[in-house]
């Protein structure tokens, strides 16, 4: 389950909150300097599963790793390994984008001797020189992202989680943080990225499909489509390809609920 | 952590008055409003008798000090009247033949009627006319012994000459202007603390920060300094009033008052986080906040002594850190007592504080839900 090429194991992770089952029993391998895609309309888990890769919350059941080290076990090790960048923005507005850089550095202990060298790149990756003393909160959505992103990965982590990074953002914006986004995955750092967009899912090195809890498909967005193509003999959209897979999903679902009644 | 808490206080306006206006704006209030030394008490005469010996009564209470003649009056319904609308709070009554009653050797009688709604007051206006009428009543038998030239000597009586230590003119000022300090740096420490926590759970921000390797030692630090730091200032401060403005001696050690001071803060302080810690947005702080905070006040021996209350809330009395440091602060500034009486309200303070942060950190835990 350990072997080198891998970023994130996990197998029948499971996550219930009282009787409702979030994520239910999903299975995926991500490799590493991957990027890896985790779809799902509103609501499916996506959020919830990378939270419990993270650290943050404690699966019900099930196993996995994240850079190596078990997700039960060693949560605080893998904090230090990896960053994270929340679904809401969550810079700490009243101060100056200056501040949040330092502040982030304190807490993920960044040397003193490195530390004015990451401010630098971050500031130069997310474009953000002339802002330095800006207040966070009067940035646009853009900047904010890109800062986040700044922020998440000071510590320079083999794996990133990007929970929505995108959502609620231009697609100029857009498009420049998945340019960041390849940068990263050129240097050899795992990308595990959620989004609701559908071109997005198109940059993806690989994507998973993951609704009501249950993951639905997974494979390279190309091989998901040859695979589609084969039933139906139209070229489908990426749109088409998750609609027709929920629908089918629900389709193979519904009996078995009814069993269960 | 320690300089981003800092950074959210000062830039924040609102918060900044908070901090050092609010102290010393309540400390001027409180030290001029909650004082119970009953003094000019507005008085009104109805007087039957209007005779020397019942205008010499009537003059002796205004010497007193305690009483102001607001009205004369002239019959009953007035006397209901200005009770009721409480321009009178006390009413001396002479019934007429009060000077003939006394000449003959006979006892002579003074009404005195009250507003007994404020009973405390009242009481203590009571004792006070009790003691005039008394005096003068002692008087009155001198001169009329006298005057029947040595036939008879006056009998010695018992002259009671109350001296109360430590606060010598028992200026109530004296007493609770200490306890202003105590109650007020509880309250802002405690508003500080709770609310910290909680706006970054509100805010999302307490998410990213459960993803670095930070420590729950290390957060709590970073959410009890600077607050900690805050209510010294804010203690200075007040303390500053205290004795400047308002004049309230300080007749301890100042250390052993900022000793008291941290481990007060302590308690406080850890409340707070504990309270952030149980609570997900910050009206639910708030609430929780005044829950503990309204009857840590009035179990703390503030304004009602604690010796007066049912024993089992007694006991009560016991698990509140203001009760500690009121008895600590008030020794201090009146008594100038030292550590060697205080140590167990110091030990108490200690061992509360500890035990409320230690369950506060032990309640932060690095996960969600
Ligand atoms: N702490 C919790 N307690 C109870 N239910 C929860 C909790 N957290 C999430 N859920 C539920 O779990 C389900 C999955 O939530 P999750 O946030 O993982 O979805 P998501 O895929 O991230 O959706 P979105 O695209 O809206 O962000 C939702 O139905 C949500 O209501
Ligand atoms: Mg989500």
């Amino acid at each position: 389950m350990n072997s080198p090429g891998t970023a994130v194991v996990v197998r029948d992770l499971e996550k219930r909150f009282g009787d409702f089952v979030a994520v239910n029993r999903v299975s995926f391998e991500v490799k590493r300097g991957e990027i890896f895609g985790f779809l799902g309309p509103n609501g499916a888990g996506k959020s919830t599963t990378i939270r419990m890769l993270c650290g943050i919350l404690i699966p019900s059941g099930g196993a996995g790793t994240v850079a190596g080290l078990d997700i039960l076990t060693r949560q605080e090790e893998i904090k230090a390994n990896i960053g994270y960048m929340s679904q809401k923005f969550s810079l700490y507005e009243d101060l100056t984008v200056e501040e949040n850089i330092d502040f982030y550095s304190g807490i993920y202990r960044i040397p003193a001797e490195k530390k004015q060298a990451r401010k630098e790149w971050v500031l130069q990756m997310a474009g953000l020189k002339e802002h330095l003393h800006s207040r966070t909160g009067t940035l646009s959505g853009g900047w904010k992202q890109r800062l986040s992103l700044g922020c998440a990965i000071l510590h320079e982590p083999p794996v990133i989680f990007l929970d929505e990074p995108t959502s609620g953002v231009d697609p100029i914006s857009r498009r420049q943080f998945w340019d960041l986004i390849y940068e990263l995955a050129g240097k050899g750092v795992t990308v595990f990225v959620t989004t609701h967009y559908m071109d997005e899912a198109e940059y993806c090195d690989r994507i998973a499909l993951i609704y009501r809890g249950e993951l639905i498909a997974m494979g390279a967005p190309a091989d998901l489509k040859t695979e589609k193509l084969r039933e139906d003999s139209i070229a489908p959209s990426m749109e088409d390809l998750f609609v027709s897979l929920i629908e089918a999903h629900d389709r193979d679902a519904r009996p078995q609920e009814e069993v269960r009644r | 952590m320690l300089v981003k808490e800092f950074i959210h206080i000062f830039r924040d306006p609102k918060m900044k008055a908070v901090i050092f206006l609010v102290p010393v704006i309540q400390s001027m209030i409180f030290g001029y409003a909650v004082t119970t030394d009953v003094k000019h008490v507005a008085t009104a005469v109805f007087d039957l008798d209007n005779s020397q010996a019942s205008r010499e009564l009537v003059a002796r209470f205004v010497r007193s000090g305690y009483f102001d003649v607001v009205a004369r009056v002239q019959n009953e319904g007035q006397v209901r009247v200005l009770l009721d609308r409480g321009r009178a709070r006390a009413v001396l009554r002479f019934n007429q033949g009060f000077e003939r009653e006394m000449l003959a050797g006979r006892t002579a009688r003074l009404q005195v009627l009250l507003d007994g709604a404020d009973s405390n007051s009242a009481g203590i206006v009571l004792e006070y006319s009790a003691r005039i009428a008394a005096e003068f009543s002692r008087t009155v038998l001198i001169e009329r012994s006298a005057r029947l030239a040595g036939a008879f000597r006056p009998p010695g009586g018992v002259d009671l000459q109350a001296r109360a230590w430590f606060n010598e003119n028992l200026e109530s000022r004296n007493f609770y202007v200490p306890g202003v300090i105590a109650i007020l740096v509880m309250l802002i420490t405690l508003m500080l603390t709770s609310m910290a926590v909680v706006r970054e759970k509100e805010v999302g921000t307490m998410e990213q920060i459960l993803v670095t390797p930070i420590t729950p030692g290390e957060f709590i630090a970073g959410k009890t300094l600077p607050f900690a730091l805050i209510g010294f200032v804010d203690v200075i401060v007040i303390t500053a009033i205290a004795v400047f403005w308002f004049e309230v001696p300080i007749r301890g050690n100042l250390l052993l008052l900022f000793l008291a001071t941290a481990l007060y803060l302590m308690t406080t302080l850890g409340i707070g986080l504990f309270i952030s810690t149980i609570s997900q947005t910050q009206q639910q702080a708030m609430m929780s906040t005044f829950f503990f905070y309204m009857p840590a006040i009035l179990l703390s021996g503030f304004i009602f002594p604690i010796a007066n209350m049912p024993e089992s809330i007694q006991w009560l009395t016991y698990l509140n850190p203001l009760r500690y440091f009121l008895i600590v602060i008030r020794g201090i500034f009146l008594k100038g007592i030292g550590i060697s009486v205080l140590w167990p309200q110091l030990l108490a303070l200690a061992v509360m504080g500890l035990l409320t942060l230690r369950a506060a950190a032990g309640r932060f835990h690095k996960t969600m839900a």
